[in-house]
């Protein structure tokens, strides 16, 4: 026999206030001091943000597949569960889907998910979730509920992987209101971005560029990097402007390299933040170099290079000299590991495009 | 086998305290003794639900509301699960839970800003721990656990309820949703409402198993079936899966047997898929009328209960017809205001030409 709870029933028009179950968020990255700047992988500079957010702030959780036990299969969330117990660094089963659609439920009762994609490729079984909820929650609830959810995918191709794990998938995610989108080219901004990213009220895809998650540069955790919205120029030149993210700003700097000794002069813009995107500092470039080629991983067709195009040619149209070329994978499936190397932009279709530029009159 | 449990055993006889003729059950595993004042108020509930749910159509068949899901058939099922929850139990609805929603204190406006077109989700759901309405099938369910991991986590004892459907019961987030709450052994309880139809399609097309609440066994919870029609049953199994929750027991699928006696929404025709006999059986088997008559015979029914339930009645209906008729639609900066936190830069630039193209209009 069970017995029916005899509680009076929580009666519709009862007058009595609602006590607000919504956490308030916290707003500031708070800098962790550290005497010097220490010189890391990317991967390491992608676990230390994790830890530093988990340590600066009990309701930043952590889970995805294989994420506790193993680490992580690029070993970027070694040691969180170690340290910061079960309940905040967690496996799940085997579900994308899942993975997000709990980091909402979670993010509804005032929690700070940082969930992981395992790879680009298993991000589509999650899209449903992204963009039908996640993207606009906040819109849905008129602003009542923050999602601060930020899903980390290991993104691109470049590492001679299997199929389903070189994907480029950030034109999804920028044409869906409500994320913001962000793309480190190097160890220091993968530290940065990721705080930020974890601090934001928003929703953040943070993609990871698997082919620099070896790169190595000195980390300072103490001096926040400029912002999520910010872009940076990584190499100043007069004659072409080079836009690009992730893990083609390293090729682009090389490219520079090389260009240098033709006597072409490139400035390389590293865009970090593709939403919301630092369109000022690609004006402003634009315009003094009159030239500019952009360059993404990805299929051209409705590449974030059509995007970038169409507002370089609104906004920049008189001082252009040349059309604004792109640099980018083809429309094609993601190539068998084999044929990547001839598939990715390199430099020296970068370099093609930016002599094309340079022939225009 | 190390690690193996026995399943538990669902039973295909769903559970009913009142019969469809109104008379007491012999039912003994659950109780139907609750005080006259909270007997009372489910009446209330249900009958001011099917007021409403009766004035919505009508103002969308007077061209005020795009388009509206009735929960008509569906009174005893919605108002009694949610009644036995405490206040504090967070609920993740489908688009037609009306009951649910008036059992919350959720205002007919803002119900009505989502058929009216004034707002997508509803308007406040959060404050009155509601979520908001989740259109795509299945879907929040993933939300009601990652809200009860949340609760385990707060160390609160408060549960939450997924109200899903048979169609929803076909997608894969449901199955997502019902082995992550039973891996992770979450406060959460699957209320479906098993209705017959997803739009045209009946349940038989939906699910070869012997029921949806037999699945449970698969994902190592309780699985229950209800009469979805008698209020008393479906409060009595969902205090006990929330109490079990509370305690630490676990998830547990309910199956409420019901049927939805009005169109999938105002915009269906279900007379090229379902025949006149079956809503003839249906019903019979109302759960509104047999409610009342087990009331009429406990002696809890009499004429100030019939007026004050009239009154509330007509003042909610006449309040929903206000809110909807006389509402100001969103401002439209609202829709670049609530993308983000913070507006963009871009946005705020879309949101300045839209308003000028309204300001050139004007």
């Amino acid at each position: 026999m069970t017995q029916i709870i005899d509680r009076p029933a929580a009666q519709g028009d009862s007058p009595e206030p609602w006590e607000s179950v919504l956490t308030p968020l916290k707003t500031s990255v708070s800098a962790r001091p550290v005497p010097e700047a220490v010189e890391m992988t990317m991967v390491a500079a992608i676990n230390r943000a994790l830890r530093d957010a988990m340590e600066a702030d009990d309701r930043v959780l952590v889970f995805g597949e294989d994420v506790a036990t193993l680490g992580g299969v690029f070993r970027v969330t070694e040691g969180l569960a170690e340290t910061f117990g079960a309940d905040r660094c967690f496996d799940t089963p085997l579900a994308e889907s899942a993975i997000i659609g709990i980091s909402i439920g979670l993010a509804l009762r005032g929690f700070v998910p940082v969930p992981e994609m395992q790879f680009d490729g298993f991000s589509y079984p999650a899209f449903d979730q992204i963009a039908s909820h996640l993207a606009k929650y906040h819109m849905r609830t008129h602003g009542d509920v923050n999602m601060p959810v930020t899903v980390r995918i290991p993104s691109f191709g470049g590492i001679g992987a299997v199929e389903h794990h070189s994907e480029s998938t950030e034109s999804y995610w920028l044409h869906t209101a409500g994320l913001k989108v962000v793309v480190p080219s190097t160890p220091s901004d993968a530290y940065w971005l990721l705080r930020h990213a974890i601090d934001s009220p928003d929703p953040v895809i943070y993609l990871e560029p698997k082919r620099r998650y070896w790169a190595r540069e000195l980390v300072d955790t103490s001096a926040p990097a400029p912002p999520i919205g910010r872009a940076a120029v990584r190499r100043n030149g007069t004659d072409v402007t080079v836009i690009t993210y992730g893990g083609l700003v390293g090729t682009a700097l090389n490219a520079a390299d090389l260009a240098a000794d033709r006597d072409w002069s490139l400035e390389v813009v590293d865009l970090r933040s593709l939403n919301p995107l630092d369109f000022e500092t690609v004006a402003a470039s634009v315009k003094r170099t009159g030239r500019a080629v952009v360059m993404h991983e990805g299929p051209r067709t409705l590449g974030f290079g059509a995007e970038l195009a169409a507002r370089i040619s609104e906004d920049c149209f008189y001082e252009l000299e040349a059309p604004v070329l792109r640099a980018t994978g083809f429309d094609t499936p993601y190539p068998p590991a084999r044929l990547e190397k001839a598939w990715l932009p390199g430099v020296d279709r970068l370099l093609d495009c930016v002599e094309h530029a340079l022939e225009l009159p | 086998m190390a690690g193996l449990q026995a399943a538990p055993s669902v039973d295909l006889d769903p559970v009913r305290l009142v019969d469809a003729d109104g008379s007491p059950t012999d039912e003994t595993r659950y109780s139907r003794d609750l005080p006259h004042e909270t007997l009372a108020w489910l009446y209330e509930s249900m009958v001011v639900a099917r007021d409403l749910d009766t004035e919505f159509i009508n103002l969308q068949r007077q061209g005020e509301l795009a388009l509206y899901a009735s929960c008509r058939g569906q009174e005893a099922a919605q108002i009694g699960a949610a009644a036995c929850l405490r206040k504090t139990d967070w609920l993740f609805p489908q688009y037609r839970e009306l009951g649910a929603f008036l059992v919350r204190g959720i205002g007919t406006g803002q119900m009505g800003a989502i058929w009216r077109g004034k707002w997508h989700g509803g308007m406040e759901f959060t404050s009155r721990c509601v979520a908001p309405i989740a259109i795509p099938i299945g879907t929040h369910g993933l939300h009601a656990v990652g809200a009860a991991m949340a609760a385990q986590r707060l160390g609160e004892d408060s549960v939450t309820v997924a109200f899903l459907g048979d169609g929803a019961t076909s997608e894969g987030d449901a199955h997502e949703a019902l082995n992550l709450a039973s891996v992770f052994n979450v406060p959460c309880v699957f209320f479906v409402q098993n209705n017959q139809w997803a739009i045209s399609v009946p349940v038989s097309r939906q699910q070869a198993g012997p029921s949806i609440a037999h699945r449970a066994t698969g994902y190592g919870m309780p699985g229950i079936r209800v009469d979805g029609n008698d209020v008393l049953a479906c409060y009595a199994v969902m205090a006990e899966a929330a109490e079990r929750a509370r305690a630490g027991g676990g998830p547990t699928l309910i199956e409420a047997i019901t049927y939805r006696m009005g169109p999938h929404t105002t915009s269906d025709d279900p007379t090229r898929y379902r025949t006149a006999g079956e809503l003839d059986e249906w019903m019979a088997r109302d759960p509104i009328a047999r409610y009342r008559t087990y009331l009429q015979t406990a002696g809890v029914l009499d004429d100030r209960l019939e007026q004050r339930v009239a009154a509330r009645s007509h003042r909610l209906c006449t309040e929903l017809r206000d809110a909807v008729v006389s509402a100001a639609d969103a401002d439209p900066a609202e829709l670049f205001d609530n993308v983000y936190a913070e507006i963009t830069p871009d946005l705020a630039r879309q949101r300045d030409q839209l308003l000028a193209e309204l300001a050139k209009e004007a």
